[in-house]
């Protein structure tokens, strides 16, 4: 199908485009700007000059040991919480594509959880998991000293993918469901008319056929773990203990808006920023085009 | 033609403006503060006062929850000339805001609108950390504060200790005998609290955290801490750790170490003294407590602690009204009654010597709400001055303090040796110090 349309006006076009191209020049490329200016300068916070320092602020924090130690696990969180999220909201889906007892209960109620915000569920869990009166800290009652987030990074760090994986179920089962429900219902019910059962249809014919949905998950999955963890790490840990949960959005925060180092701040944007575009650019040229089944 | 017509226009839509006011508006000016809760509501009171005891000036005062988001907004708001009149910053802010040229010098800002101050009335301490070199007062001291060590009196009482021990040597032997006892927390830590658990440790001991006097003689500084007693005192820090006579506190772990300490849990905490009023509220009827300087090591030349909290900026790019009506506000907070109103309902410190012994001869400190504050005053007059007790004037010093504060978790959680956690902190903030003078190129420290 062709899916150019033509206007005889010259005008209109761009008066229809007008709204959006305002709002993504004010949002995103006038910020983007100024950022990547700061990023080759030294910028006094007051604004009362800078210098012109070319590569340097981007020499500095690749040479720096602790942002590598940051990007890794950034990418270490993004993976696992991408994982957990995907795979327990897939489950959940599938049981409910199965027309159990209750699935309508269950089709609204596993959305819940896209629908509270970071900073709100960071505030939740803590009270949940601290280790002194939380119901998680139980275990310490039985075990001392097992569980304790506030000291042990892994521990930290552990509790904040599963509050961010926690989260992200509800979008995720919502694109599952469609998915599966996209899926036409004579296909699997061949399957089962050639004998194969709930597990071998699902591995055979309901997961390759939901290829396009999974990966567009995947690529949204990461990029959100990338950019919107800010909000239940400000509230759980606030990148702590000794920076065990300090990933690369939560770095740029602090460096920027605590320590007053906009240029360093800027920096990292810009190589976050890449980081996402390239993730996006994968979607759009590899995952849009060559996965198509219809 | 068209230039007329919108001149007209312009003028008659100003004498509109002029004739709807009324004849005496007061001249509106804005207040930005970085305190919540309770502090908040105080502040509010002060201003209310300030409006009701004068009618040419209407102060609006504003609360942008805490110091960090205080002084963020205020740059943001500056960078976009639409800032405060008065902004209030913190101690570890204070260094950029004295390189920008974005303020007006109280000095300055007092002798121009024709109000007199006597600033060697201000306690010295708190003075020289907001001078320039040559002792010209930059900012408005305002909320002063010290760090104290606050004692369960009844867990003292019940291992036998008479009085509050003031070495560090009788805190290690009270808090074992604690333990013994059968309390399960004899001092709450958190090695956030850097101010209390390090800074004023360099100060009291005459330890350096930085040549060139902790930066106030140039930006060319460079940290030392990694060399000073504080090694043997985070190395003393993660013994007591160890043997669970510190235990860890804070908010993560569910509780802070001020919340265990008034609750009942820990029995010692260190921390400043505006939480003084904060505790006389807040602590649990049964908590028996008091206050007490901070410990020293025996045999130590004591010397004075540094000052805490925050002092009050005057931007550029307001108008000459609204200058005069910021000079009228600084006027009354230095009025004695308005100085004795601010520590009484807070707990901060009363900045001026005037204050304080107005406040001592009417007996403020005998009262029993009250009595042990007077201590902050001590500590901060401690001893003869040194270089190293003066303050601290390092670039870039609110990420230093959370290395400081990461490297003795290293230590106590991580078990990472002591020196090797002190001298990556200490290069850490070299790279810092290097960086922050790069961005102030050829800038001189005022």
């Amino acid at each position: 199908m062709e899916r150019r349309a033509y206007y005889r006006n010259k005008v209109l076009p761009w008066v229809l485009i007008a709204p959006q191209l305002l709002l993504i020049l004010v949002f995103f490329y006038w910020p983007t700007t100024q950022a990547l200016y700061w990023a080759f300068t030294l910028e006094q916070p007051w604004g009362g000059g800078n210098t012109w320092v070319g590569f340097d602020n981007f020499a500095s924090i690749f040479t720096d040991t602790r942002y590598w130690a940051t990007a890794l696990r950034s990418a270490f969180y993004a993976v696992c919480a991408t994982a957990i999220s995907m795979t327990v909201a897939l489950t959940l889906a599938l049981f409910v594509d199965r027309a159990l007892k209750g699935t309508r209960l269950f089709q609204s109620v596993f959305v819940w959880p896209y629908a509270i915000a970071a900073p709100a569920a960071g505030v939740a869990f803590r009270f949940m998991f601290s280790p002194q009166a939380g119901f998680i800290g139980a275990v310490n009652q039985v075990w001392p000293g097992i569980w304790d987030p506030s000291t042990v990074g892994w521990q930290a760090l552990a509790m904040v993918i599963v509050c961010h994986a926690w989260l992200g179920i509800g979008y995720n089962f919502v694109f599952f469901l469609a998915g599966l429900q996209m899926i036409p219902r004579s296909i699997v019910e061949a399957g089962a008319m050639d004998g194969a059962r709930p597990f071998r249809r699902m591995l055979d014919l309901q997961l390759p056929l939901l290829a396009p949905t999974t990966f567009f998950l995947l690529i949204m999955n990461l990029i959100s773990s990338f950019t919107d963890s800010f909000g239940l790490i400000d509230t759980l840990t606030e990148g702590g203990p000794v920076g065990a949960t300090e990933v690369m959005v939560y770095k740029i925060y602090f460096d920027g808006f605590k320590g007053l180092d906009y240029s360093g701040a800027a920096a990292q944007s810009i190589v976050l920023m890449l980081l996402v575009i390239s993730l996006t650019f994968i979607q759009f040229k590899w995952v849009e085009r060559r996965i198509h089944y219809s | 033609m068209t230039r007329n017509w919108l001149l007209g226009a312009a003028l008659a839509a100003s004498t509109l403006a002029l004739a709807g006011a009324p004849a005496q508006a007061a001249t509106k000016f804005e207040f930005w503060y970085g305190l919540s809760g309770d502090l908040s509501e105080r502040v509010q009171d002060v201003c209310k006062r300030f409006n009701a005891a004068q009618a040419d000036y209407e102060i609006v005062c504003v609360s942008q929850d805490n110091y960090d988001n205080n002084l963020q907004n205020t740059i943001a708001a500056f960078r976009a000339n639409k800032q405060p009149t008065v902004t209030q910053i913190f101690d570890a802010g204070t260094l950029d805001l004295m390189l920008s040229g974005a303020y007006l010098p109280i000095g300055q800002l007092m002798s121009e609108s024709g109000y007199q101050i006597d600033w060697s009335n201000y306690l010295s301490g708190i003075g020289s950390y907001y001078s320039t070199s040559k002792g010209e007062l930059l900012s408005m001291p305002f909320n002063s504060s010290t760090a104290v060590i606050y004692y369960n009196t009844d867990a003292l009482a019940k291992v036998g200790f008479a009085g509050t021990p003031s070495t560090w040597e009788e805190v290690e032997d009270v808090a074992r005998k604690m333990k013994a006892a059968g309390y399960d927390c004899p001092v709450a830590f958190d090695p956030t609290g850097v101010w209390q658990w390090f800074e004023q440790f360099s100060a009291i001991h005459n330890q350096p955290i930085a040549s060139n006097g902790n930066g106030f003689g140039g930006l060319d500084a460079e940290y030392v801490f990694n060399k000073t007693r504080f090694v043997d005192q985070l190395t003393w820090y993660k013994k007591m750790f160890d043997e669970g006579l510190f235990v860890h506190k804070s908010k993560a772990a569910g509780e802070t170490a001020n919340d265990a300490f008034i609750n009942g849990t820990c029995q010692i905490t260190s921390s400043s003294i505006a939480d003084h009023g904060t505790f006389g509220k807040q602590a649990k009827p049964e908590v028996k407590w008091t206050v007490a300087m901070l410990p020293v090591w025996a045999g130590t030349d004591r010397k004075n602690s540094f000052v805490g909290g925050a002092s009050l900026w005057t931007l550029k790019g307001k108008s000459a009204d609204e200058y005069k009506g910021a000079a009228a506000f600084f006027n009354f907070l230095a009025t004695p009654e308005s100085a004795e109103y601010w520590s009484t309902v807070t707990g901060y410190v009363p900045v001026t010597m005037s204050g304080f012994e107005a406040m001592k001869a009417k007996g403020f400190y005998e009262d029993p709400t009250y009595k042990g504050r007077e201590l902050a005053i001590e500590s901060l007059t401690y001893g003869e001055a040194t270089e190293n007790t003066r303050g601290i004037r390092l670039g870039n010093y609110v990420t230093e303090r959370k290395e400081i504060g990461d490297a003795m978790a290293r230590v106590l959680f991580d078990n990472v040796p002591v020196q090797e956690a002190l001298d990556t902190a200490v290069a850490n903030g070299n790279a810092l110090l290097r960086k922050f003078e790069k961005t102030y190129q050829g800038a001189q420290l005022p």
